[in-house]
């Protein structure tokens, strides 16, 4: 049965560095360009050329390093990792291998419970990317180097995650975290963020890990998801037939939702490491770290925290809302001008607004409605001026229509009925009109309460005040 | 008779003696009528070279020209120049024509260098005799029956015969000194950095160093005053400014204090050697420098070390040639596999394969320990011998080779035999050192080379040194007889 059963995950997270060069050479890395027109004689490997470190790529991993707690070692070493491969130009890619730029560090996750969980890092080192093989059809490869000699950071974690889903709020709080730093665009599609997870199972309480599977090229947090959860059912499934699971590297295939088997360890390549001749080590002073230190911006845990602090939000809600720099710096903007209702604007920027993005595919960025322009709604519901409910009709018109929100509130008359000589009357003639429900009511049924508000609201078209109706209601209704 | 030094021709040129298009048609017509007897180049470039003539007569005669501009010089062919093709001595790059110039390729250009061709060498600069070339073995113009010493034997053949008063060259365990010793040229390897890898055909790239082959040191300083520098396109080329070396040259020597290598003098050592370096020594002191012995207990695990590190770097280097992007492609591939075993089956010579094939071996998982890291502690130790050295004495003093120029196929059936003939040059390429080698004398009719070895960035010390010697003697001058008519005469 597979409770007796514990996942082990641990993570390999690949994210493209966002420099305008590339790691070793002068080309662009700009994505989406003509095939082969972003790579230099260096990205081609040419006899003779020699790699040149981009400074940037070593600012920006020792960024990343310093975000999750790491040690930025002040030495660091370029390797040659040789395999002969069509899209691998050098016939070796240079990554760094027995010292890295990062190492230990650590992130914490939210776990469902609510809890929080610490994931170890176990180092994050720098390197080049390879180019990209397409086959295209039988005998007919093609091979696109504008990838090559794009620079990478790999992100190694500790075999700390115990399920899929821990393993994706892992890889979520990185994607959030390097877009935070500006590293990465943390674009999936295009492949500038992606993973390989290291999956075994072992019994309940095993101190031993079992052997384990790796799972290469998953480019989106659903795929890690699934995949994983794939991998863990086809081990389980294999020792609980008596069979013992193979080290090896699986490919997830998301066409037909299984895994299957890319390479075994037998077969898998001596990479023969060896320090890069041409490159010499990386070495950084303290001046420089705490450089970098003095640079790092608000931190997303950071920003959370103080979201519930300052603003009195729940940690759910602090989390969501500082998933992304653009989102809480949205939210702050609001916030500026409702000062007196955070969490109000936390809900109407976690419901109606995101929920308009998603569904029109569209970043903060290119949002239909402004921080400015929300601010203006959510004030008028504070103000009074409408209701929550009546917020959504105005943002829908808002969001569809390009409009104001004062605006729509005036062409429609959307405007709260605040009178209570108004109401009154109207709850009057309701009174009037349904004298069981009141009879009912004032014998004890006192659900039907809500009758009586849907009724005055019915007849108000929902502008009446729901507060005031809610108290001139009580009072009429009283036996 | 003008010895033909590229001092003596950048005089000539300047007193308009003759020109440089005379200079170079002089030399073009030396290179052709050595060529069925020395096949020291790979490709004349004619063309070319009588246009770079015209505009070096043209800077000369506005005045806007260098020591260097308009004499004519030879590229070793691991230089990669644009628009003409560089071969490394290989089939795999028989037909390989670059996009791009090397840094000195560039430097020497823009100083009014005229180059008439690429020069032959050992294939991927791997071998110690020039004749691992794809384009045939090269021959001693002392006797045409032997080797020129290797890998830059068409560079120092050619300098031998007086094709062109200088030709480049790279040294990455030897392949400088070595020949120069063979040919009776002055030849010298810069410190590691000193001179820019950038265009250079990698070998062994923790080792690979570019340096010149001259009649004199003199030519020497004023060439590596051209080459040298930083260049930001090699990250291993070092950021310090370079002395005027043509200036120190002038540096006088008394107090020099030389170390005679005690490890150089030993077994192996043929007495026909010995004698002429023992000889330089004498002068050297006669010119106020003080002798004492030195010794280096690392130093004779030079030769294994270097055949674990050079390899190692070599299979990696070498990883390119894929049949891929450039060079040789074997014809209808089958598929990938085929595309790669057969390119690199045909493109590959037998010495290029066996060092890949021992470096992929000393890289393997399970071996890099024993083999690898062991030979990176040894040279570690090798670096540390030297520098303890050099806080006793200003220069080290040994034989180039152990013997003088072998047979043409003497060494050829035994790799062993024929790596044992850099046991005297290795060790400043482990240690990154400048170093030179100058001829001394003849044994048998045939040349041989002494070995000055300095500290890091100590080339106008051992320019200087090497210069004062030439001062004194005259065996930089002689010129093997079949070919040395004064091609100056000539032109």
């Amino acid at each position: 049965m597979s409770g007796e059963w514990e996942t082990v995950i641990g993570l390999e997270i690949h994210a493209q560095l966002a420099t305008k060069s590339k790691i070793f050479s002068g080309s662009a890395t700009a994505y989406g360009a003509e095939s082969n027109t972003q790579a230099d004689l260096v990205d081609l490997g040419y006899p003779g050329v020699l790699p040149v470190l981009n400074a940037e790529v070593v600012r920006m991993a020792a960024k990343f390093g310093l975000a999750v707690g790491a040690t930025i070692n002040r030495r660091s070493v370029f390797a040659r990792k040789n395999y002969f491969y069509p899209d691998l130009p050098k016939g070796y890619q240079i990554s760094q291998y027995e010292l890295p730029i990062v190492a230990g560090g650590h992130l914490d996750i939210l776990l469902e419970d609510g809890s929080t969980k610490r994931i170890g890092i176990t180092r994050a080192h720098l390197e080049e990317d390879a180019g990209k093989s397409q086959h295209e059809g039988v005998g007919v490869s093609t091979i696109d180097l504008n990838r090559a000699g794009t620079p990478l950071v790999e992100i190694v974690s500790e075999p700390d995650m115990r399920s899929a889903k821990e393993a994706v709020a892992y890889m979520k709080k990185i994607h959030t975290l390097v877009r935070y730093l500006g590293i990465c665009d943390g674009n999936m599609q295009e492949g500038s963020f992606r993973c390989d997870a290291n999956v075994s199972i072992r019994r309940r309480g095993a101190e031993k890990f079992g052997t384990r599977a790796e799972l290469k090229n998953l480019n989106s947090f659903r795929y890690v998801e699934k995949a994983i959860n794939l991998e863990v059912a086809r081990q389980i499934d294999i020792l609980e037939g008596g069979g013992k699971v193979v080290q090896e590297t699986r490919l997830y295939d998301a066409d037909k939702d299984e895994t299957r088997s890319m390479r075994s360890k037998e077969e898998a390549n001596d990479y023969r490491y060896f320090p890069d001749p041409d490159l010499l080590p990386v070495v950084i002073e303290d001046s420089f770290v705490e450089a970098v230190r003095a640079s790092l911006p608000e931190l997303p845990d950071d920003k959370a925290l103080r979201f519930q602090q300052q603003h009195g939000l729940s940690p759910y809600d602090a989390g969501v809302l500082t998933a992304s720099a653009e989102m809480a710096a949205f939210y702050e903007s609001v916030v500026a001008l409702v000062p007196s209702d955070p969490k109000l604007v936390a809900n109407t920027v976690m419901g109606d607004f995101s929920a308009s993005l998603n569904k029109d595919n569209l970043d903060i960025a290119n949002s239909r409605v402004s921080a400015a322009q929300l601010g203006v709604l959510v004030s008028r519901i504070v103000d009074n001026t409408i209701s929550g409910k009546i917020a959504k009709e105005v943002f829908e018109a808002m969001w569809a229509e390009g409009l104001e929100a004062d605006a729509v509130i005036e062409s429609r008359g959307l405007r709260q009925i605040t009178d209570a000589g108004a109401i009154g009357a109207v709850i009057d003639a309701i009174m009037a009109a349904n004298p069981k429900q009141l009879a009912d009511y004032r014998s004890g049924k006192d659900k039907l309460f809500g009758f009586f508000v849907g009724q005055a609201m019915k007849a108000t078209d929902g502008k009446a005040n729901p507060a005031l109706l809610n108290d001139l209601l009580k009072a009429k209704l009283a036996p | 008779m003008t010895a033909p030094t590229l001092a003596a021709l950048s005089a000539g040129l300047k007193a308009r003696q003759y020109s440089s298009v005379e200079l170079t048609r002089a030399a073009l017509a030396r290179v052709e009528r050595s060529q069925p007897q020395l096949n020291a180049l790979v490709t004349v470039t004619a063309e070319s070279a009588l246009a770079a003539a015209a505009a070096a007569d043209q800077r000369i005669a506005a005045g806007t020209a260098g020591p260097l501009t308009g004499v004519p010089m030879i590229h070793k062919d691991i230089f990669c120049t644009a628009g003409v093709r560089t071969t490394c001595g290989s089939r795999m790059l028989s037909n390989f024509v670059s996009p791009y110039d090397a840094h000195i390729v560039t430097l020497l250009a823009d100083a009014g260098m005229v180059m008439v061709g690429k020069a032959n060498m050992d294939e991927f600069a791997m071998g110690s005799s020039n004749e691992t070339s794809y384009f045939g073995p090269v021959s001693n113009p002392w006797d045409t029956a032997r080797v020129p010493g290797g890998s830059s034997g068409g560079s120092a053949a050619a300098v031998a015969a007086r094709l062109a008063p200088l030709a480049t060259a790279s040294d990455t365990g030897g392949s400088i000194r070595q020949p120069a010793a063979l040919c009776g040229v002055t030849g010298i390897k810069p410190t590691y950095g000193r001179v820019s890898r950038y265009g250079m055909i990698a070998f062994a790239s923790s080792l690979d160093q570019a340096g010149v082959i001259t009649v004199s040191a003199e030519d020497a300083a004023m060439t590596l005053q051209a080459m040298a520098g930083f260049d930001r396109r090699d990250s291993t080329s070092i950021d310090a400014p370079v002395p005027d070396y043509v200036a120190e040259l002038q540096q006088p020597l008394a107090g020099l204090r030389i170390g005679i290598l005690k490890e150089f003098f030993g077994e192996g050592l043929s007495a026909a050697i010995e004698g002429p370096v023992r000889e330089a020594l004498a002068t050297w002191q006669r010119l106020g420098a003080t002798v004492r012995e030195v010794s280096l207990p690392s130093l004779p695990l030079s030769v294994p070390t270097y055949y674990v590190v050079a390899p190692a770097e070599a299979s990696s280097n070498l990883a390119r040639f894929d049949g891929v992007r450039f060079g040789h492609r074997c014809d209808k591939p089958r598929d990938l596999m085929d595309l790669y075993k057969r390119s690199r089956a045909e493109g590959f010579g037998a010495e290029v394969k066996r060092r890949i094939m021992t470096g992929t071996y000393v890289l393997s998982a399970g071996y890099y320990d024993a083999y690898y890291l062991k030979a990176q502690r040894v040279r570690s130790l090798i670096s540390d011998d030297f520098r303890r050295a050099f806080t006793e004495v200003d220069l080290l003093l040994g034989p180039t080779t152990p013997t003088t120029a072998f047979g043409l196929g003497d060494k050829t059936s035994d790799p062993i035999t024929m790596y044992l003939n850099d046991i005297y040059t290795i060790g400043a390429n482990m240690a990154g050192l400048p170093a030179m080698s100058l001829p001394c004398g003849f044994a048998d009719g045939l040349p041989v080379g002494v070995q000055l070895i300095g500290p890091h960035f100590a080339e106008g010390r051992l320019l200087a040194a090497a210069h004062a010697y030439q001062r004194e003697t005259d065996w930089h001058l002689r010129a093997p007889p079949a070919f040395g008519a004064d091609f100056a005469g000539e032109a």
